[in-house]
Parts: structure tokens; C-alpha cells; sequence
């Protein structure tokens, strides 16, 4: 076997080597990203949610509070700003300002107690709650899901593959609303 | 966790080659006993025919044998709408891969526990009694609890140990009932005779008694193997879930303080199972040494003084500052991120309230159960059982006839 032979088999192994390595770095991107997209579409799914429970709430609670129109304004503007929303980003700060209006008019609810003795209403409000606490829970996976992504698409090799095949950063879902921020549960009970 | 679940599993394996081993010893005597020298083979095979069947059963369907045995009703989401986003909650917190199963047992007493072969299948059980006397938040805690007990895979080692154990148990009843029977007929027919027959009942007596009190001791070791540990364990899991220990150390108290008698379906096979101990005090005193729950008193001080966050860290922190003791959450887990407290919102719930919740629920538990609800134009509102024969029913108070027929539904 001559010297040539050796170095050239000896190559060709480095490059199956270095093949196997790109493959395997291009796979677990692309695991990540999904994981990052299925996370976000498991808050998408709850956001929804949220946003469907809004108008029977305000058409249950109108009949009972005649006297606060811009509280149920200030929810109906913040509710249609939400569901414009494009970017991660923006969604994060259309809910925020969503979740705000939502507390305050809870808080509104206080004083109307035949409202707070409404069957119906109390059920809406259940469900409300229990929507707002699965934002908070699965806004946790997500962000958790994307710090996974990022640090792998940033951190050196897999930054050249990435690099290479358009992997980009994605946003955090932070949520900007004083009450969400100290408190990402509601609850009414 | 990593090294508490690898524990969980390999203890489910030791449990299944103990069972086995106690099987075959026992086969193995019984067949000796009966079929004389060449028997012991017989027994032998008997004994491990019998183990496969417990095994598969306890593997298959455990967790359904345990439910129809604590009497538990599987119910959707319009049934309790608040308990069902809870445990979603929990499950979309814990990172679970499949929604548990809900049922509801009906039972004034407090209590909650969780059953299943895997986190994929996985049931969790409330008592009526829990969903009426506590607040959302402390409902909130206990489902936790469960959660964690589901995702450290407590629960594939209580199904396993509560259906080998029951199984042997009713096997041993079975035994017992069968040699008095035929004792007492041999007795009988055959007063003056049968005395090759009186060797073997000597021997079935001494194995019967073998067998009985191997079953107790059986069970002692499965309250030492579902130690106080698994339990601290869970309260620490269902505080970092939930960000909010205040929501468990309430409801526990709740729980221990409640005046109502001790849990009906409950018995010394699936009492580990419950969140905390079913038997009152009086019973436990003897064994409070071997007793599978610490006591709740303790477990509410160190989950009251988690004030820094709601991560194992900070739990095993709280747990050595109150007991004194060394740590007993594992070594992987302190290096958990810190995961900050949720504030507190809560008002105290008024009495009232709890009224009208305990009210609320014995509406629920009787639609469940097929109850019929009538409101006849007097004001009145009527509750018919679901065993009520004839379609009308006479108002007590206005003595009018109401027609049953359109609102009788079939019992779920």
C-alpha cells in the first residue's frame, strides 16, 4: 500500500467524519426549532382561547354595569389590538396590555355584587382563569424551549450551520404588564 | 429528579421479584403439603401462573382496579370545569406528555390521590369532600401534589404494590374462607373417618396461617418503601409547579383540621396512596414509626417558610431549617434554577362561600349519579334519585304534579 493511498483514505475518513458531524448539528436544530414552534403554538392555542371568552364576558357583565363604558372599551380595544398582533413580540405586548385591562376590570367587578352572584358570569370567569393561568404556564415552556434554540443557533459550531441554513433567532414571549410581570397567575375566586 | 425516578422503577422491580419469590416459597410448601414429594413442582408451577396473572393484571389495568376499588367516577370538564383547568394547568406546568384521566370519588372526606402505569396514563382522583371545602388555590396545591407524584413515577410503584398485595390478600381471605368451609363439612359427613384427609388439613391450616402473616408484614414494607421521603418529595414538586407553596400548606390544614369521619372506600392497601393519611389519628398511633405520611403539621411549617423562591433548592433549604435533619431532596435536583414565589392575592375565603361550594358540589356529585333536578313553579326546587319508580312527582309544598319524563337522564 503506497503513502498516497493511506492519506487519501485517511482524508475521505475525515470528510464522512465531518459529513456525520453537519448532519447531526443541522438534525438537532431543527429538533430545537420545532420544539420552539410546537411551544408557541400551545400558547397560540390558549390565547385564543382568552380571546373568544372576552365578548361573552363583557355581553354578561354589561347588563349588570351600566356605568363603566371605558372599562369595557379599554378591554375591547386591547382585546382586537392582541388579535392583530404579528410578531412574537408584539403579541407578547398586545397581551400584556390585555391581561392589564382584564385586572382592572376585575376589579370594577368588586362592586357589583349581583354580578359576582351570576352563575353564568362565574363560570366565564373560571374558565377565564384558568385560560390566564395556562398563559403563564406554557409561556414558561416556551421561553425555556427558545434559551435552548438560541444558545444552540449562537454558540460555535453549530453557529456556521445555522449560519449556513437560516436558523434565526427567535424572541422570548416577556411579558410586559405590571401585574402579569409580579404575578403570572389571576385569580378571582 | 433523574435519580428518584431510576429509584422508583428499580424498587417496582425488587417489589415484582419479592412478590414472585413469596409466591413460589408458598407454592412450593402448598404443593409438597398436598400432592406429597413430587407435588412441590406442581405448586411451584401453580405459584408462578398465578404471579404472571397478578403481574399482567397490575400492569394492565392496575389503576382501574384501584379507582373501582376507592369507588371513583370518571368526569369531564363540564362536570367540574374548575378542577379540569387546574389539572390542565398542572399539566401544561409539569411538562406532562398526556392529560391524566379525572375522577371524582364521592366521599365527604378530604383526600386526593394519583394512579397509573406511566405519565402517559396516568388517573388522578379528588374526593367530593376536597373539591367542596377548599379555595382555588389550594385546590390548585393538591392537584400539584399529585402531579409530582405522577412525574416521579411514584405511582407505577404504589399501582403495582396496592394490586400484588390486594392479590394476596384476597387470596389468602379466599384460602382461609374455603378451609373453614370444608373443615366444618368434613366434619360433618365424615365425623368418624377421613383421617388421611386430617394430615393435609394441618398442614393448609399452618400454610393459611403462614399466609396471613406474611400479608401484614407485606404491607408493612410497603409503607416503609412509600416513605415520608416520596411524600416531602411531592409537597416540593407541587411548590415549584405551582410557584406557590401557601396554596398546598392551606389546604392541608384544611384537611387535617376537617370534622368529617375518615374515608369510606379507603383501606390498609390503598392508604399510601392518598395525599395524606385516610385512617384518623386514633388507629395510627401504634405505627406512627412506619407511618407512610409525615405529619401534616411539619409539612405545612416547610412549606410555609419557602420566602426565598419555589425551586427544590429552597425547599430542602425550608425542610432542613424546620426538621433539622439532613436534606432529602437528591443531589441533581439543588442545582435546579431558581424559580421566583407568586405573590399573594388570595382574600380568606368567608364561610358563606364554603357553604355555597359544599352545596354547589352535592348538586354535582347527585347529576353525576344520575339525579333528576326539578323546579316546580312554587319556587321549590326538587332533587329525585335515579332509582325513583313512576313519572310524576308531588311537590311537598304546593302539592302539584310534576312530569318527570323529559328530565330524567340516564345515568352516566
Amino acid at each position: 500500500m503506497s503513502g498516497a493511498l493511506i492519506v487519501l483514505l485517511v482524508f475521505v475518513g475525515l470528510l464522512v467524519v465531518l459529513a456525520l458531524i453537519v448532519i447531526g448539528i443541522y438534525n438537532a436544530l431543527v429538533r430545537l426549532r420545532n420544539q420552539v414552534d410546537n411551544a408557541w403554538s400551545q400558547i397560540d392555542v390558549q390565547l385564543k382561547r382568552r380571546h373568544d371568552l372576552i365578548p361573552n364576558l363583557v355581553e354578561t357583565a354589561r347588563g349588570y354595569m351600566k356605568h363603566e363604558r371605558e372599562t369595557f372599551e379599554a378591554i375591547t380595544q386591547a382585546r382586537s389590538q392582541a388579535m392583530g398582533a404579528k410578531s412574537v413580540a408584539e403579541t407578547a405586548k398586545a397581551e400584556g396590555q390585555l391581561a392589564d385591562a382584564l385586572s382592572k376590570f376585575m376589579l370594577v367587578v368588586e362592586n357589583y355584587p349581583e354580578l359576582k352572584a351570576n352563575q353564568n358570569f362565574l363560570a366565564l370567569q373560571e374558565e377565564l382563569t384558568g385560560t390566564e393561568n395556562k398563559i403563564a404556564f406554557s409561556r414558561q415552556n416556551y421561553n425555556d424551549q427558545v434559551l435552548f434554540y438560541n444558545n444552540k443557533i449562537q454558540m460555535f459550531p453549530s453557529n456556521i450551520i445555522a449560519g449556513m441554513c437560516s436558523f434565526t433567532k427567535r424572541d422570548f414571549f416577556q411579558v410586559d404588564s405590571a401585574a402579569e410581570r409580579a404575578v403570572p397567575k389571576v385569580s378571582f375566586s | 429528579m433523574w435519580e428518584l425516578i431510576r429509584a422508583n422503577k428499580r424498587h417496582s422491580i425488587f417489589l415484582m421479584a419479592l412478590m414472585a419469590l413469596v409466591l413460589l416459597l408458598v407454592g412450593g410448601v402448598i404443593g409438597l403439603a398436598v400432592f406429597g414429594p413430587d407435588g412441590g413442582w406442581i405448586g411451584l408451577g401453580v405459584a408462578t401462573v398465578v404471579w404472571l396473572v397478578l403481574a399482567l393484571i397490575s400492569l394492565s389495568s392496575g389503576d382501574q382496579i384501584l379507582l373501582a376499588a376507592s369507588h371513583a367516577q370518571r368526569v369531564d370538564h363540564d362536570v367540574h370545569p374548575q378542577l379540569f383547568n387546574i389539572v390542565e394547568e398542572m399539566k401544561i406546568a409539569a411538562g406532562l406528555p398526556a392529560m391524566p384521566k379525572v375522577y371524582i370519588i364521592n366521599d365527604p372526606a378530604p383526600n386526593a390521590f394519583a394512579t397509573g402505569r406511566s405519565p402517559q396514563s396516568a388517573s388522578l382522583a379528588v374526593t367530593a369532600g376536597l373539591l367542596a371545602r377548599l379555595n382555588r388555590d389550594e385546590l390548585q396545591g393538591v392537584v400539584a401534589h399529585e402531579m409530582s407524584h405522577i412525574l416521579h413515577r411514584d405511582i407505577l410503584y404504589v399501582t403495582l404494590a396496592g394490586i400484588m398485595l390486594g392479590g394476596i390478600v384476597l387470596m389468602s381471605q379466599v384460602f382461609l374462607r374455603g378451609m373453614l368451609h370444608g373443615s366444618m363439612g368434613s366434619r360433618r359427613r365424615y365425623s368418624s373417618g377421613g383421617r388421611g384427609n386430617g394430615q393435609t388439613q394441618i398442614v393448609l391450616v399452618l400454610i393459611a396461617v403462614v399466609v396471613a402473616v406474611l400479608a401484614p408484614i407485606m404491607t408493612q414494607l410497603l409503607y416503609f418503601a412509600l416513605s415520608r421521603r416520596r411524600e416531602y418529595l411531592a409537597d416540593a414538586g407541587a411548590a415549584r409547579l405551582t410557584r406557590y407553596p401557601e396554596g398546598l400548606a392551606s389546604a392541608l390544614e384544611k384537611i387535617a383540621s376537617d370534622p368529617a369521619p375518615q374515608l369510606g372506600p379507603a383501606n390498609q392497601t390503598t392508604a399510601p396512596m392518598y395525599i395524606v393519611n385516610p385512617f384518623k389519628k386514633g388507629r395510627m398511633k401504634l405505627s406512627d414509626l412506619t407511618s407512610t405520611h409525615p405529619p401534616i403539621s411539619e409539612r405545612v411549617r416547610i412549606l410555609r417558610s419557602m420566602s426565598q423562591g419555589a425551586s427544590y433548592r429552597d425547599y430542602a433549604e425550608a425542610f432542613m431549617k424546620v426538621t433539622r435533619s439532613k436534606s432529602i431532596v437528591p443531589a441533581t435536583a439543588l442545582k435546579d434554577e431558581p424559580v421566583n414565589l407568586r405573590q399573594d392575592q388570595t382574600s380568606p375565603t368567608s364561610d358563606e362561600k364554603t357553604q355555597r361550594q359544599v352545596h354547589q358540589m352535592g348538586d354535582i356529585m347527585r347529576n353525576v349519579n344520575g339525579f333528576a333536578f326539578l323546579s316546580c313553579s312554587c319556587g321549590l326546587s326538587l332533587k329525585v334519585p335515579p332509582n325513583f319508580q313512576g313519572d310524576t312527582v308531588r311537590c311537598p309544598r304546593c302539592n302539584r304534579n310534576l312530569d318527570l319524563g323529559a328530565q330524567r337522564v340516564p345515568p352516566r
